[in-house]
């Protein structure tokens, strides 16, 4: 592995200082993500600074019913919470389909909401890439591209967001607390990833010198949560197609509805599309596929991952049907 | 740098003379680096003051300047679960852990996990069971494996069933395949440490 300097702050000023305004330094929480892309040599940081012992490990219910979770809480430590598997299951089961053990100890809130895709051609400093070398070309788009997006996709990258939890706080609904040299500012969670367009290599919106310190789940929301993930083996593997599905019900029709989408998309995605199309409908198996079809109207098909379309489908009318079972009770 | 001969100490029953003679030489695991930090870790209850490297990782401190080879290097990239140790009573993947980040820290690896659990070495229900079901073939995972399994099974959040059981292991890849039998060895010692629940 390259060599890098380190430097460990104790506060959170020291961690978002002016003087930090710069490319070439990076910050390590649980390092999971950092570590293997810096082995890689697709991250070439200068400097490393150590956020671990920053004082962002707690979680607690704020006075309007919202859940403030610490940056640096592991993904362990979230998914178990009392509070997240009771009142945000959707969440909890994401997090534990993500991953393994080990990983999940060590792996931060901040870290995953900052967790850059798995594209081989991303990973391999060999190949064209526009995300990790702006201007070079995407070397997924005529190549093996079985696990690439279908939504959200641009000319220059349609490389696959791989957060399982990053789907399941879309459809819970947060809110991420940034710190900066200027100060705090909050962004809305759906908000914070950013589509390819022509800049792939921009991936969110966290201005140089930031720094994620906490994410505030929306109050509670009653109904049924489901998500579920599909892919290549039952275990430790990256989503195919996955959805995080919340439903409402008052008597047979779906009230409220948030559905999220992973493994399809270039980003943590809100199917909008198909919420809007069972809002205030009866919770059918045929409503269910027609919102399934409108989550996929403007999905774009590559030479390989064409079944993603079909599976992703499958994958919000079985999300959908399992939470509106647990809706039922 | 010149590479550092070191003495073989087999599978990781390393003697404390071997291990004080290795952790002497600054700097071991940090390959051409020379700005060190000075960190203490506490290794299967034997504190060490160490010198490292910003960029070295913890597997290669494990293995390189304290002569802990039972902890393997598989892929270095946390895909294989090889190089599992526990860190602070959790399981980790300790390539993918800068060592300068666990200053202070616990650290138990499969040379200190029986004695560490109150057992003589060697002689984990864990290490007794994998020996009772031949669970492995060539062996290179198998330090990994059983450093999963103790740690699953001391988690009262996970449950003994055979699928809760596959999930929670699944991070640590046998490519011999040895998987059945690993996990009738982890049911059998889950069963004699935790007894009926």
């Amino acid at each position: 592995m390259r060599a890098f300097e380190l430097e460990s702050v104790e506060a959170i000023d020291q961690a978002v200082s002016h003087r930090r305004v710069h490319d070439g330094e990076a910050f390590i929480a649980g390092g999971t993500t950092l570590l293997d892309l810096v082995k890689l040599d697709v991250m070439q940081p200068e400097k490393v600074v150590d956020v671990s012992r920053l004082p962002l490990k707690r979680i607690e219910t704020l006075e309007d019913g919202r859940l403030k979770v610490g940056a640096l809480v592991s993904n362990t430590e979230l998914a178990k919470h009392e509070i997240v598997m009771r009142d945000y299951p959707v969440l909890s089961e994401a997090l534990l389909s993500g991953a393994s053990t080990g990983l999940r100890n060590m792996a931060s809130t901040g870290g995953n909401v900052m967790q850059r895709t798995r594209c081989p051609y991303f990973r391999d400093p060999a190949m064209p890439c526009n995300k990790r070398e702006p201007g070079t070309g995407c070397s997924a788009i005529e190549g093996i591209n079985r696990n690439h997006a279908v939504l959200g996709t641009s000319e220059h990258c349609i490389a696959t967001h791989p957060s399982d939890m990053c789907v399941g706080m879309v459809a819970a609904g947060a809110t991420l607390v940034l710190e900066g040299p200027d100060g705090q500012r909050e962004v809305a969670f759906e908000d914070y990833h950013l589509l390819p367009g022509d800049s792939p290599e921009r991936e969110h919106d966290l201005k140089p010198g930031e720094l994620i310190t906490h994410v505030i789940l929306d109050a509670p929301r009653s109904g049924g949560q489901h998500y579920l993930k599909l892919r290549d083996r039952a275990s430790y593997e990256f989503a195919l197609a996955s959805c995080a599905a919340i439903v409402n019900l008052d008597g047979d029709n779906i009230s409220e509805v948030r559905l999220a989408l992973g493994g399809v998309a270039t980003k943590p995605w809100r199917a909008d599309a198909a919420e809007a199309v069972l809002k205030g409908q009866p919770a059918t198996q045929e409503n269910f596929e027609q919102a399934a079809e409108a989550a996929f109207n403007d999905a774009v098909a590559y030479s390989h991952n064409g079944f993603k379309i079909t599976l992703g489908k499958q994958a919000i009318v079985r999300a959908l049907r399992d939470a509106t079972a647990a809706a039922r009770g | 740098m010149a590479p550092v001969i070191r003495p073989s100490t087999g599978v990781g029953f390393c003697t404390p003379g071997a291990q004080a003679e290795i952790a002497e030489r600054p700097n071991a695991a940090s390959g051409e680096h020379s700005d060190t930090r000075r960190i203490t870790l506490t290794v299967n209850g034997e504190q060490h003051d160490l010198h490292v490297a910003p960029n070295a990782v913890l597997l290669d401190v494990l293995r390189e300047q304290l002569g802990l080879f039972g902890t393997k290097k598989g892929c270095d990239h946390g895909q294989c679960g090889a190089c599992t140790v526990h860190v602070n009573g959790r399981s980790v993947n300790s390539c993918l852990m800068l060592a300068c980040l666990q200053e202070g820290a616990e650290i138990v690896t499969i040379e200190g996990l029986a004695e560490s659990a109150g057992f003589e070495q060697g002689h984990h229900p864990v290490q007794a069971a994998f020996l009772e079901h031949d669970a492995y073939q060539c062996g290179y995972c198998t330090a990994g494996q059983m450093m999963t399994a103790a740690a699953v099974i001391s988690d009262d959040s996970i449950d003994g069933d055979e699928t809760s059981l596959r999930e929670a292991l699944s991070g640590n890849i046998c490519r011999c395949g040895a998987y059945k039998n690993i996990l009738d060895a982890v049911q059998s010692a889950r069963g004699k440490m935790r007894g009926g629940q």
